[in-house]
């Protein structure tokens, strides 16, 4: 029995994790003690970019946790990290104007009182809770409902892909009421602080790295638990597991709503570091983004969604702003190549290579 | 109904055509109403596509007998005087042609003159600088000398204003005449009852005999005696005309408030028989649009239930195929702009050559798309559903930057404009046209499923891949000519989808979830499901459309198809098999 605090057996494996941890510290001094003019130095604006990789990696790993060691592809993986965002984005309105006023958004739609519900958000610890809750009710609901008549496989990815759809088109009306498909933005403060200063950007960047290590943490953890190995033994068999007693909905609606948990957190991460927040987060298509990230890095292992998630996006942002043409056509071109010639991602491929290497050491 | 007057130019055809309608209403007497009524829709939808088919391509027809009569009674009105013109006048009270109001309407601000041409005075029309046009013969004639200017007499202009008012009542076409007189009847106006009633015998069309007498009794209503005026409202809640409602309405409260007791009760009962017949008509145009939007969904459904349903690959790249059958349907059009002009008989054409070739072009695209990628994935569909997707981006950009990301215009045919009423219902000739190509799909591939060896191989090789090449079949070419087809059904689609919707780079993506959808409730790999599933949930989201709002509509559809799921899992009609899935 592995304790909660020893989650990692090998050697390999702790030297990965605290590789991770070393980085991203790393990074945030690189940013606060070198000194500008530094080739070292890291700029602000590097750094807040990077925090959005880590939520975007956290994204990827939730999602890895699903399709990855569970074997469930849910294209909707984007949902609920929009909603986490919608969630605290609904904090960060009510910061921009005074205490009781509507936020600018509605004033356009010609609300003059804000709704009830908007009020417990004033405080942020409870919309924290909501960024936890309000994926993981959703999630619940919708995992009920699914695994209960036992969808799997293709038509568990499909009717994900309707669920946020549905939703997509639900918060791109206005009426919705939260602000349409130009959604929140110009967000001002954040605990007092304002979001725009450098130390703002410094902070998110520490929690979202926080969070990635944390989440690292709990998914190995879970891993090398009794729960962890009935959770693999449904991706390879499900049922198998089932006829040797367990039940297999209830694992995994518990896995399903962990991680849009985990995804929620990583939105509600993301948006003050992306200063914008709106519903073409939820559509289908950036759904199957987080899918590409996960299976560019290595589905099924435990750092090769990190690495998906922050290769693809440090990809896109350099080819949107050198060849904006032609950026569609070389991801899309990325998805067929890794599917043909790199089944197990970047990990999985470095993984051969290390053992072919391995193997002719010994021959030689 | 005007297409058809336009090409053959004289009445006695219209009631050939109506006559052929009794006949075979009265063939069927035996049947059943409402089969017989659905008999009759379908004859009279055919007849007519035949009919606008046949009218677009005699396009000109002969010199029209009425408009000659109508040429000779103009020409003797303006070279005759004084009571003799009075008298001609009159005449026109049974003429109806459009030359009519050209030449009175020149008259009256002066652009008809009159000239002697070899010793006899001609009257003359001016059609433009130095243009005429002879209006007995309607012949043209240019030049400088025009002769003096005529114009009508002022007491002349007064009678002449009331022919050109009434002289739609005299049309040629029904659709006209019966759109004037109820014109006429709205206004309400004493004066107009008595022109109504002048005409109504002569009315022979059942239709346009009725819609004078409507348009009669609504002028009743307010002009008539107490006597006609519950007559007419007893005989306009008999028709339920829906144009007559407001004004019941309007005699229901002025004799509620006079205490006219048995107008009262008339009018409360025309009023409920009117709204109960609006209901209906209501009802039955929402049927029509939901299978309208049925029939696209099938269109685009109907290539995913097979690359999908039966071959188990997750095409992603779907919407994609829709949208090369869109853009090809473009590109056709630009070659038939190009050889034939625009607005030409042969530009109009250019649809029924753009829909095969979206076929073959989108399957085409398929081939490739089958022999380069998917080929190697079909042990592994959650793969499939990635490389697609990434084809999905790939096909998406190349369009982007062959054709620009702004929506490009593909016209509608004009035989597929506009719309006619059956039994009150407006019905559009391209939802028809788009619900028969519908049918016409789903026949075809079912015959070429179950009627033909190689259905025979491409179901054997989707229910045993392996078995199936064990007993000789080529099960590498059936993959590729399968995917072809599928894909070539969504091209097709995406044809069809140019006339009703925007044709762009992301136009697929708004079907792609939709089409999913259809095809998991239908029960994957089950064609009829696909079928009945698309129109049930056309008929559904546009049945609820105006209640909720389309958005709401649609967001109701989907939730409603998740629970569905939870009834029944494997869809309308669930693939039957001992096997376990893993």
């Amino acid at each position: 029995m592995i304790s909660v605090l020893k989650p990692f057996e090998a050697k390999s494996e702790k030297l990965t994790f605290f590789s991770i941890i070393a980085v991203i510290v790393v990074m945030l001094l690189l940013n606060t003690l070198v000194g500008e003019s530094s080739a070292l130095h890291v700029p602000a604006y590097t750094l807040g970019n990077w925090g959005k990789y880590l939520c975007y990696a956290v994204l990827a790993m939730s999602l890895n946790m699903l399709w990855g060691y569970t074997g469930l592809l849910c294209l909707g993986q984007c949902l609920f990290f929009a909603l986490g965002g919608y969630a605290f984005g609904m904090h960060l309105m009510l910061m921009t104007v005074d205490y009781g006023t509507v936020p600018e958004f509605m004033q356009f739609m010609g609300i003059q009182e804000l709704p009830g519900f908007w009020y417990p958000f004033y405080n942020p610890f409870v919309a924290f809770l909501a960024v936890m809750v309000v994926p993981g009710v959703v999630a619940f609901i919708f995992g009920f409902l699914a695994f209960r008549s036992r969808i799997k496989g293709v038509y568990f990815s499909i009717l994900t892909q309707a669920l946020t759809y549905a939703a997509a088109i639900l918060f791109f009306r206005n009426e919705t009421g939260f602000g349409g498909n130009n959604g929140f933005t110009n967000f001002k403060y954040l605990f007092g602080g304002d979001l725009r200063s450098v130390d703002a950007t410094r902070w998110l960047f520490a929690a979202s790295g926080m969070l990635l290590v944390l989440v690292y943490w709990v998914i190995a953890w879970l891993l090398t638990t009794k729960f962890g190995k009935v959770q693999q033994a449904i991706r390879d068999s499900e049922n198998r597991v089932r006829f040797s007693g367990y039940s297999t909905t209830h694992f995994k609606l518990f896995v399903f709503v962990v991680s849009a948990i985990i995804a929620g957190l990583a939105g509600a991460l993301y948006v003050p570091q992306a200063g914008i927040l709106n519903p073409s987060l939820m559509e289908p298509k950036i759904g199957l983004d987080i899918v590409v990230w996960v299976a560019v890095g290595g589905r099924g292992t435990k750092i090769g969604p990190i690495i998906g998630a922050i290769l693809v996006s440090a990809l896109k942002s350099f080819t949107t702003s050198a060849y904006p043409d032609y950026w569609l056509i070389m991801l899309g071109g990325l998805f067929v190549f890794v599917v043909l010639f790199m089944p197990d991602g970047i990990v999985g491929l470095a993984k051969k290579t290390w053992a072919k290497f391995q193997s002719k050491e010994v021959k030689a | 109904m005007t297409t058809l007057v336009s090409a053959t130019g004289s009445e006695t055809e219209v009631s050939c055509f109506e006559r052929m309608n009794f006949f075979g209403c009265g063939m069927n007497i035996g049947i059943n109403r409402a089969v017989r009524n659905h008999l009759m829709a379908l004859t009279e939808i055919f007849k007519r596509l035949i009919f606008r088919a046949f009218a677009l391509s005699v396009l000109i027809g002969p010199v029209r007998g009425a408009e000659a009569e109508a040429r000779q009674l103009l020409s003797k009105l303006i070279l005759t005087s004084g009571d003799e013109q009075i008298a001609v006048v009159e005449e026109f009270y049974d003429h109806g042609d459009g030359i009519i109001k050209e030449v009175i309407g020149g008259w009256r601000i002066g652009e008809v003159s009159i000239l002697k041409i070899d010793g006899k005075r001609v009257a003359l029309l001016k059609r433009g600088e130095g243009d005429y046009e002879n209006i007995s013969t309607g012949e043209s004639l240019s030049g400088e000398n025009r002769g003096t200017i005529n114009r009508a007499s002022r007491s002349l202009r007064k009678k002449l204003r009331r022919v050109v008012d009434f002289l739609d009542l005299s049309s040629s076409s029904p659709e006209e005449r019966i759109e004037a007189a109820m014109k006429l009847g709205l206004t309400q106006n004493p004066d107009y009852v008595v022109v109504l009633q002048k005409r109504i015998d002569r009315q022979k069309d059942p239709d346009v005999r009725q819609a004078f007498e409507t348009a009669l009794n609504i002028s009743l209503l307010k002009n008539g005696d107490q006597e006609s005026r519950l007559q007419a409202v007893k005989d306009l809640g008999e028709v339920t005309s829906f144009p007559a409602r407001d004004f019941i309405e309007a005699v229901r409260i002025e004799a509620e408030e006079k205490g006219l007791t048995n107008l009262e009760s008339a009018a409360i009962k025309a009023l409920r028989k009117i709204d109960s017949q609006q209901k209906v008509v209501e009802f039955y145009g929402s049927l029509l649009r939901g299978l309208s939007t049925g029939s696209v969904l099938l269109l685009v459904s109907y290539g995913l239930a097979i690359t999908f349903g039966l071959m188990g690959v997750i095409n992603m790249a779907h919407g994609e195929f829709i949208a090369i059958g869109g853009y090809t349907a473009y590109v056709v059009q630009g070659i038939f702009e190009s050889t034939y002009g625009v607005g030409t008989t042969g530009y109009e054409w250019y649809f029924a050559l753009a829909l095969p070739a979206s076929f073959f072009v989108a399957a085409f695209f398929g081939v490739l798309l089958e022999r380069g990628v998917i080929q190697f994935l079909y042990n592994r569909p959650l793969e499939s559903l990635l490389a697609t997707w990434g084809i999905s981006m790939i096909i998406q950009q190349a369009i982007r930057l062959k054709f620009g990301a702004a929506n490009v215009a593909v016209s509608s045919p004009q035989w597929l404009f506009g719309s006619f009423e059956f039994h009150r219902v407006a019905m559009s000739y391209n939802r028809i046209f788009l619900i028969a190509f519908a049918l016409f799909v789903i026949v075809a591939t079912w015959l070429l499923l179950n009627k033909t060896n190689w259905g025979l191989h491409i179901r054997a090789t989707m229910q045993n891949r392996r078995m199936a090449s064990s007993l000789g079949i080529n099960s590498s070419k059936v993959n590729m000519m399968t995917f072809a087809y599928g894909s070539g059904l969504a091209g097709l689609a995406g044809a069809f989808l140019s006339q009703i919707g925007n044709v762009g780079p992301s136009m697929g993506q708004t079907y792609i979830v939709d089409s999913f959808m259809v095809v998991v409730v239908g029960g994957v790999g089950n064609l009829l499901g696909a079928a009945l599933s698309s129109l049930g949930i056309g008929v559904i989201d546009q049945g609820l459309q105006p209640l909720l709002g389309p958005v709401m509509g649609k967001i109701t559809v989907l939730f409603g198809i998740i629970l569905f799921l939870q009834l029944r899992p494997g869809g309308l009609f669930p693939a039957r098999t001992r096997s376990l899935d893993d």
